[in-house]
């Protein structure tokens, strides 16, 4: 029964998902074609077999894998900070609309602020050093973070703070963790999500820009300058692959741990 | 001060409480007018008016949620000032935590007391027998039809034992056959647990069906307008003869007395 059941389910998955695949074959087929008998030049568009062989060569030399790892470690350096700062600040501003009125200004005045524009501050201040890279990718993920914590704090219903206070949770604190903190988590979450996709491009931003001497984005510079198109085509789809892995984390992992109770709830 | 350990509990004692909102022209609106009221222990009253007549805020005075203006509200003997441990509320409105579940739900105020994992559960789930969810104990509240969320909300209240309980027109937004079983299971439960229970309503078939006397507020602003002791036995047959001439009685001094100018 349970045998059957799989196969059917797989089956049934192949069947819903063949309209995509059939189409990144047919793509994959146009960029083939276009490229070996219209361009016909490898350094303006090379082709998908001349982007598999880099691949390999790249893999080989293992060039890939500690630059995967460098740009790992700026991101979580700035998104890290992102959250450690973004999500109290939200709160307090949420929460207290004394500090909301006092620290809003800022916030409005410093957000709009391209991201990138802090790379030369940052150069400065860390010199070329990961954290140098983590900062221009926390300037781009605290803004994300912080509005949505503050938002899903305003939105928090009287009704719940209030029930809490007839059960015994009277202290701020515990409202905070117990009541607020949970009612908001869908919109945090959100945020956290956003700031990853906007975090992400600015770490491909961050090392092309020589903050930083290694990682995805900056070797993908580098083999612009010698050339190797085919190579650059391989960390451009590699950066786009490791940030569709990130969104799907945050789509199927987080929010089906963490906002398990919001199913039903939202139709 | 109260005497605690045994005898006289959850007797309430209202005294010429007020309570006005400020306008936006500097006026200001007075919604509660020198109410004075006592519960007994153990009893079952119900607030009975129209909408806008200050129940609900009277409720939330009593609960502590809202100041008073003037006068007092006395529990067991003791002056009450802001929330307190032995007055449990159920609210009109859903206000079930919806990240919890049943189960956590209930045991909320015994997490803030700082009870243990296994103790809390353990009461929790007597009261979640009580309301009869033993099967949803694990469910999350949007799974719950409106009627079982509400079960789960007495539940809840009921869970830290307090010896008054405040209840602002729970059934309200249920439909009437689901509200006739509820107020059935609200009186077992009351039967079982013997809380003073304060009711608010604006349904006089509710107020007839539940309560041992029946206060008629008129609205703006609120005044004590008649209280209307409730004499019929328990349990109580809302199709009998008896039951709809006390129901027509409240109705007749409502509408000769306390209606709208």
């Amino acid at each position: 029964m349970d045998e059957v059941s799989t196969i059917a389910g797989k089956v049934q998955r192949v069947k819903d998902h063949w309209p995509g695949i059939l189409a990144i074959i047919l793509t994959l087929i146009a960029w083939h074609c276009y490229a070996i008998f219209l361009i016909r030049n490898r350094f303006l568009l090379p082709g998908p077999v001349d982007v598999f062989f880099a691949f390999i060569a790249l893999l080989q030399k293992g060039v890939l894998l500690s630059d995967f790892r460098v740009s790992l470690i700026h991101f979580a350096i700035g998104l890290g900070g992102a959250l450690l700062i973004g999500i109290p600040i939200g709160i307090v501003m949420g929460w207290n609309s004394r500090m909301d009125a006092f620290l809003n200004p800022i916030i409005e005045i410093l957000r709009p602020i391209p991201p990138l524009a802090w790379i030369p501050f940052a150069i400065i201040w860390f010199g070329f050093t990961p954290v140098s890279a983590g900062f221009v990718i926390f300037m781009g993920a605290v803004f994300p973070i912080l509005i949505n914590t503050y938002t899903g704090f305003r939105g928090v219903s009287r009704i719940f703070v209030e029930a809490g206070r007839m059960l015994g949770c009277t202290r701020t604190r515990d409202q905070i963790r117990y009541i607020a903190f949970p009612a908001a988590l869908p919109s945090v979450i959100s945020g956290i999500r956003i700031a990853t996709g906007v975090g992400w491009m600015c770490l491909v931003a961050a090392e092309l820009f020589g903050v930083s001497n290694n990682g995805l984005g900056k070797d993908l510079w580098f083999f612009y300058d010698l050339h190797q198109m085919d190579s650059v085509v391989v960390y451009m789809i590699l950066l786009g692959l490791i940030g569709l892995v990130i969104d799907m984390i945050f789509r199927y992992y987080i929010e089906g741990r963490f906002l398990k109770w919001r199913t039903g709830e939202v139709a | 001060m109260a005497d605690r350990g045994g005898g006289v509990m959850g007797k309430l004692e209202i005294r010429n409480l007020s309570k006005a909102f400020p306008r936006e022209d500097g006026s200001s609106l007075v919604v509660l007018d020198n109410i004075s009221l006592e519960v007994q222990d153990k009893e079952f009253v119900c607030i009975l008016g129209s909408s806008g007549c200050g129940k609900t805020t009277l409720l939330r005075m009593i609960a502590g949620l809202d100041s008073a203006e003037s006068g007092s509200i006395v529990l067991d003997g003791e002056k009450m000032k802001g929330t307190d441990a032995r007055v449990g509320m159920v609210f009109q409105e859903y206000s079930l935590f919806p990240w919890r579940s049943v189960i956590d739900n209930i045991a909320f105020g015994l997490e803030m007391q700082g009870m243990t994992k296994d103790d809390r559960y353990r009461l929790a789930e007597r009261y979640l027998k009580l309301v009869n969810l033993t099967q949803f104990r694990d469910s999350y509240p949007s799974e719950l039809s409106g009627g079982m969320r509400q079960r789960v909300a007495v539940a809840r209240a009921l869970a830290l034992d307090p010896v008054l309980l405040l209840m602002d027109e729970p059934f309200g937004a249920l439909d009437a056959q689901t509200r006739n079983m509820l107020q059935k299971e609200l009186l077992e439960i009351w039967e079982a647990t013997k809380k003073t229970v304060v009711f608010i309503t604006h349904s006089v078939d509710e107020a007839v069906f539940l309560s041992d006397r029946i206060i008629v507020l008129t609205p703006r602003p609120g005044r004590i307008c008649q209280v209307f002791p409730v004499d019929l036995s328990r349990p109580r047959d809302r199709t009998s003869p008896a039951f709809a001439q006390v129901r027509r009685e409240v109705l007749d001094l409502i509408n000769l007395n306390c209606s709208i100018q």
